[in-house]
Parts: C-alpha cells; structure tokens; sequence
C-alpha cells in the first residue's frame, strides 16, 4: 500500500440531540463541560472509540483491518482455535530466530506487523514494550477534544424502573398506604437537549509513510466519520449524528499552509429567522436556545486560499 | 547565537507530566524545554542538528483543569506480537478494554501561549553539505508558511499546538502579580538519550532524565544548558 503524499487537516460537526455525548467519570457521567465556559467536550479518545468500531463493524475479518483495541465481547476465539488446528507445528518454526537478530531489527519486524494487521495501529498509533524494550508506532492521524459551538445546558432527567433488583427492595414496598405494590426503582439520566460539537483533526503524510497508512486507509477513515454515529446508537447517546466534514487537503506532504488558518475558515453562525448572528457577537442573548441543527448555519471561506489548499466538503 | 529562532505556540489545553504524577498526570505550570523542542522538531529536524531551548516567555495565566478519562492500563507485549508472526494469524493478538480499563484524571493546562526561543548546534552526524545557514532556511521557511512534519501538540497528542514564526518583539505578559516571578520548583530540563549505535533508538534504563530549578522572572523562564552546574540528573 503506498503511503500518503498530502497533509490534511479536517473539521468534523456533529450533534446530539437529547443524548449524552461523552460522560464524564469524574462527575457521575454528567456530560463532559468546560468548567469555564460551559462548552460540552467531548474527548479525542471517545471519537476514536467509534472510528475503530466502526472499522470493526464494517471491515470484519478483513486481512489488515484488525482493531488491536477491542471493546466488549471476543468474536474470533473459535477462528483462533481452527488456526490451531490447521497449524500444528507452528510453534517449532525455526526462521523465529531469523526474527529476533537484534533489538533494533526485531522492533522493526514487530512494528511492521502490527501496522500491517491493524487499521488501529496504522491511523493512530500505539505502544509496544516489554521491560525494558519500547517499540512506539506514532500514527498520522491526530484528533483534538471537540468542543461544542456554544455553551450546552445538561438536564437532569429522573426515570423510573416498574421492578426491583433485589427481592428485598420488593417486599419493602408491598401493601403500601394505598395497598398497591410499589416495586419501583428510580435512575438518573443526562442528557444535552441539543448540542453541535466541532472537532478537529490532523494527518500527517510524514507519519503516514513510516506506518503504511494509505489513500484507502483514510477513504475509510473519512466513512468512519460520516457514518459512525449511526452505528452507535444506545439509550444514553440520544440521536447523535455526523453533520459535516470539511477537509483540508495541502498539495504536499509537509503542507502548504498553517492549520490555525484553515481551521478560521469554517464558521458556524447562529440563524433565528432567517437572520444570521455570530457566535461570538452580540444579540445572541435574546435568541432561544438551538434546538436542531437548522439553527445554525455553517459556511467555508473559500477567498484567497493558499497556493496548494484543496477544500474538500465531504458531508 | 547566530541562527536563534523565535517561535509562539499556543493552544486551547496542554499537558506537560510531571513525571513524578504520571498515572494522574499533573502537569508543569509551564511547557518544559523537553516539550519545547519537540514542538521545533515537529517542524523542521534532521540528525545533522540538535535544538537547544534558551528561553520561554509565558505569556497567559497559569491556570489548570482537570479531566477524567477512561483510558488502557496495558502495552502491547512484544512477546505476543512474535508469537502472532510466528503462527501467521492475528485472531488471538487484540486488548479488550473492558479488562484493561483505568480512570485516570489529568490535570491540565487551559489556555497556554508561549513564545520559545531557541538555537540549534550541528551535530556530529552532520554531513559537508548541513550549514547551519542551511538549516535555519529550512526552519524559518516551514514555520512561516505552516509547514511541518507533524503538527506539534502540546505535551500530548490530543492538545494539538498552534504555532507560527515570531519575529516581532515579544507581547507583553498577561500574568497576575504572584506568577509573574513564580519559584516553578525543580522541573524536567530533558531526558538525556543515549544514542545506540545502528541508528534506532530504544528508550531504556540508559536514558537520563536532567532537572532544573526553574524559576519565571517577569514572566520568562531562562534555560540553562544540560552541562551547567545547577542541572541534576
């Protein structure tokens, strides 16, 4: 697979509508915020998260699309064991020694391996060591914390559970006052009415070449990011979805313009009746509260753009 | 110092680990020459040059946040990796990380800017052909127009740094009263590698990691050379 030539950089809006983007663990899965400006975040590794499940969903049992980091249940243990079977006396091989010459060398092999099996490794990167010994793949594709457009309000909502987990919470709420069995359960969820979050992202074609991520690596990657979502769905989510995916493409590998630059060039503006107010501006006070993504409007200023930046609007 | 170089990095977070505090990383009030210079080799570096940080001018409050995540607590034994290749099949080799889960908190810096000085010195891996002048071209060059290898982050990946060439005089400092002379304590001056001969570099106990009392005074922060007499290691 031959390596990238270009740099990219691309910003990714997505939103949650009555759904809990990304919990936080320190505050009982509150949805995450900025403390100081009440922004919703949702972390790089919650993003990563569902591109290899994804990566998981759609390429499976594909040769060099394995995900080294799994979540939940192990489907390829029965594969394991045909493997087993079908090579016996694999453990005796004696080229093994061929592997391990020396420390340098072996690391190479290793590294190569895993970049070769695994998407995971290949587009973000991971770390092998034993003791002493540090074999590092660094991918090329590097995400940020998303961060939401304007200032997110988490409600607390209370629901209840019409049965108890154990049987001594049932027999507590028999013949209550008004004789009825009251066997309930009461929980808690998070939720954001709704929020638009921004994300973005870098790929280094330098780093693309040491770890063989390709051109059909990163048309995956930007799948990925298109249909995620839709493929995560559960209780706490809510409706989440991918919104749009500007991509920054530089003519070459080092790149050709600054991403801070290019990232300004994406403007996410507030719309209230046709009329259209900046998000950092004034007058936004008196407006309700966005409630879908038609209450905002997203544009890409495409003036003067520098020699050798491509706009690619994906989504 | 004749090829010096100015560069301002800023960003919305940074984490520089104290590493002391690594499982909850805490970070340094301020970036760490360390850090410094692998924001200048994110940009422009070649075996033939060694970065030296000389000074960091602070210019926004230090102020922290703090962040929970779920995160792996294992690496990938290498010893598995053989293994796969041995038996030609990877079904067996992955990390479920509902069994490696930790949580983890960081404490991070919010809203950082810096303008970092610095120079580089050839090295003995420098070829007829590798002229400081050279270099400093090559440096200046992708700086001003945004280029770089990979973008530079501020001590980890996920808080990726702005950066751009700064040849202006340095803007004034936002400090409040009590940081802008602030005794930073001991902090990590860099990690001393030792090179290993064939080029790969394999990180290991041979590594030496050099500290430094730091101390801002109106809001810079003077770095001493690995060999001065106030370095520890």
């Amino acid at each position: 697979m031959t390596a990238l030539a270009n740099r990219y950089e691309f910003v990714f809006l997505f939103d949650v509508t009555n759904g809990n983007p990304n919990g936080d663990p320190d505050a009982g899965n509150l949805p995450r915020l900025d403390p100081e400006t009440n922004r919703g975040l949702v972390t790089d590794v919650c993003l990563k998260r569902k591109i290899r499940n994804f990566i998981n969903l759609v390429q499976d049992g594909e040769p060099g699309f394995g995900i080294y980091v799994q979540e939940g249940a192990i489907l390829n243990e029965k594969h394991r064991e045909a493997y087993k079977a079908v090579r016996p006396n694999d453990d005796t091989v004696a080229t093994a020694k061929k592997l391990s010459p020396k420390n340098a060398e072996e690391e190479t092999a290793v590294r190569s391996f895993m970049c070769q099996n695994f998407y995971d490794v290949r587009t973000f990167g991971a770390v092998m060591g034993t003791g002493i010994n540090c074999g590092q793949v660094r991918g090329p594709v590097q995400l940020a914390f998303a961060q939401s457009v304007e200032p997110v309000l988490p409600l607390e909502i209370s629901i209840t559970r019409m049965a108890a987990t154990a049987e001594g919470e049932a027999k507590k709420g028999e013949d209550g006052e008004d004789g009825r069995r009251d066997n309930r359960t009461m929980g808690r969820k998070h939720i954001i009415p709704y929020g638009l979050y921004r994300a973005h992202g870098y790929i280094s074609a330098k780093l693309a070449e040491r770890t063989g991520f390709g051109e059909a690596d990163l048309e995956h990657l930007w799948q990925a990011l298109e249909q995620m979502f839709d493929h995560d769905r559960s209780a706490a989510r809510g409706e989440m979805g991918s919104r749009k995916l500007i991509v920054f493409r530089h003519a070459s590998a080092l790149g050709n313009a600054a991403a801070p630059a290019l990232f300004g060039r994406v403007t996410v503006r507030r719309r209230f009746k046709g009329e259209e107010y900046a998000l950092d501006g004034d007058g936004l006070d008196n407006l309700p509260p966005a409630r879908s993504f038609a209450d905002y409007s997203v544009s890409v200023n495409r003036d003067g753009l520098p020699a050798g930046v491509e706009i690619i609007e994906r989504l | 110092m004749p090829f010096g170089v100015r560069i301002r990095v800023s960003g919305r977070y940074a984490c520089f680990s104290r590493p002391e505090m690594k499982t909850e990383r805490v970070s340094y009030d301020v970036i760490t020459p360390s850090a410094a210079r692998g924001i200048l080799e994110a940009i422009h570096w070649k075996p033939a040059i060694r970065w030296t940080i000389d000074r960091i001018h602070v210019l926004k409050p230090i102020r922290f946040q703090s962040i929970r995540r779920n995160e792996v607590g294992g690496k990938i034994p290498v010893s598995s990796v053989r293994a796969a290749m041995k038996a030609g099949a990877v079904h067996d080799l992955r990390l479920v990380v509902n069994d490696a889960r930790q949580q983890r908190a960081a404490t991070i810096l919010v809203d950082v800017d810096y303008v970092i000085e610095a120079h580089f010195d050839l090295t003995d891996r420098a070829g007829p052909d590798d002229t400081p002048a050279k270099h400093h071209e090559m440096f200046s060059r992708r700086a001003a127009n945004g280029q770089c290898f990979h973008q530079p982050c501020l001590g980890t990946r996920e808080f990726p740094a702005d950066f751009q060439l700064w040849s202006d005089s340095i803007p004034a400092h936002a400090l409040p009263g009590d940081q802008v002379n602030k005794d930073l304590g001991w902090m990590l001056l860099d990690i001393d590698h030792t090179p290993t001969k064939g080029g790969g570099h394999v990180c290991d106990d041979g590594c030496v990691p050099h500290f430094f009392p730091a101390r801002l005074k109106d809001g810079v922060l003077t770095i001493p050379r690995l060999d001065a007499a106030e370095v520890r290691s």
